[in-house]
């Protein structure tokens, strides 16, 4: 009995504590390395590897689609970022090789806040890059600082 | 608390949360699963409502429906956060508050694998007239649930529960495989069981146009989940096994909907389980939270 309550209060205590930080949406401790960095560490197979539905036609509209409700949340209705996720209109995304886009995509950068987002199949996730790279560079200064805490 | 004042305040508690929907739509992908978990979490800063529902028929006894609600929080991109609420009514008995469950999963590798592992911590605190069969372990039986509601909520467990799950996603499919581990803390011995699951969307591309009926919304799948008995019966003997076909529908307005029909495998199980659900993703729920305190905008 004592040690049940004690777990319950300890859970208690966790929880509110879980909740307070959660709640404040504070990004992990980020690298002060460029956001983009991460698009480095993609290995060789993945990034020799080219986009399968590079020639699709539907490929664009569809990433679109996906796009509007997995991605715009957090990177922005038109990619620019947020305060949440760098813009994907940046110089170093937009040259990026898909293969890379599709292991940030596959793998996420789950310590700094990206999710894992092989739970959309794989030609989900192409059509999706098709759509990110159909957009071409935006430079901004504030590029490089969105998504950062 | 008496049923009235209990479906009042757990109705109450479900429309307080709809305001801070507020426009942010994200669309869920979820699994058709009700007992299995693969290795996809919550995104972070997102809270999930859910409410699913279990109708069970039951030998010897009055059939029952059995309910519980989720509110499932992405702390993390690799931690997820749960806290559950449950009840049920069994026909000609009553309706009970039957307790509540904290879960936590946490990804503890941070790339996507062959097979990616969660871990699973739930700390339980409901009583002996719970029947969502959220999970089952040990030796539960069907006959477990006679007894009337009456009796059985006078039955307090405290339980830890403990989770390995080990879940991979492969050309479209998911599989999954959960073993699992509960501990009643007042001296009872470790009970085992286990959940297998496959699933895969019955599309794989995507369509060129926003639509709520494409196929890629629809996630087929199915899953086996079933008791393995206790530290000192280990084994399947008296344990009783689900086998369960699922469809998830998930529409791009951030709703989805799932039904599972479950069939009992032997003598020891239920004949027939109907579970259902529906469940809404608050995207930014987090920051949402945060800007109602601060004062902050964005």
């Amino acid at each position: 009995m004592k040690i049940s309550m004690r777990l319950g209060f300890c859970a208690a205590l966790l929880s509110c504590r879980c909740f307070l930080c959660a709640a404040q949406g504070k990004p992990e401790k980020t690298e002060p390395a460029s956001v983009y960095a991460e698009l480095e560490k993609a290995p060789a197979k993945y990034r020799a590897k080219a986009n399968p539905l590079a020639a699709d036609k539907d490929a664009i509209p569809a990433g679109k689609v996906l796009f509007e409700e997995h991605c715009a949340e957090c990177h922005g209705e038109n990619a620019l970022g947020s305060k949440k996720a760098p813009s994907l209109r940046a110089k170093e995304v937009q040259e990026a090789p898909p293969g890379s886009l599709f292991w940030i995509l596959t793998n996420g950068v789950v310590r700094k806040g990206m999710p894992v987002w092989s739970k959309l199949p794989e030609p989900q996730r192409w059509q999706l890059i098709s759509f990110i790279k159909s957009l071409g560079p935006v430079e901004s200064t504030e590029n490089k600082t969105a998504g950062k805490p | 608390m008496n049923h009235s004042r209990f479906y009042y305040l757990y109705r109450l508690l479900l429309w307080a949360l709809l305001p801070l929907a507020g426009a942010s739509i994200l669309a869920a992908q979820e699994n058709p699963y009700m007992v299995a978990y693969d290795h996809n979490l919550e995104e972070p800063g997102n809270l999930e409502v859910e409410y699913f529902s279990v109708f069970g028929t039951q030998r010897g006894g009055p059939n029952f429906h059995a309910f519980w609600s989720e509110f499932e929080y992405g702390a993390t991109a690799w931690w997820t956060t749960e806290l559950y609420l449950s009840g049920q009514t069994t026909f000609g008995e009553s309706t009970v508050f039957t307790g509540y469950r904290w879960e936590n999963r946490v990804r503890p590798l941070k790339n996507e694998h062959w097979i990616n592992p969660v871990l699973y911590v739930e700390f339980e605190d409901i009583n002996g007239a719970d029947k969502i069969m959220k999970e089952v372990e040990g030796h539960d039986v069907e006959s477990d649930f006679l007894t009337p509601n009456a009796v059985a909520r006078r039955e307090r467990k405290r339980e830890v529960e403990l989770k390995l799950i080990l879940s991979s996603n492969y050309k479209g499919w998911n599989f999954t495989e959960n073993t699992l581990a509960v501990k009643n803390l007042s001296n009872e011995p470790w009970e085992f069981g286990y959940a297998l699951g496959a699933s895969r969307p019955l599309t794989l591309k995507g369509a060129t146009h926003k639509c709520n009926f494409c196929l890629q919304h629809f996630i087929a799948g199915v899953e086996m989940y079933g008791g393995l008995g206790d530290r000192y019966n280990f084994g399947l003997r008296e344990t009783s096994h689900y086998l369960a076909p699922g469809l998830a529908w998930n529409l791009p307005s951030g709703w989805t909907f799932k039904v599972e029909p479950t069939f009992g495998l032997n003598d020891n199980s239920h004949q027939f389980l109907l579970r259902w659900g529906v469940s809404y993703e608050i995207a930014g729920f987090g920051q949402k939270v945060s800007q109602l305190f601060q004062g902050k905008g964005e």
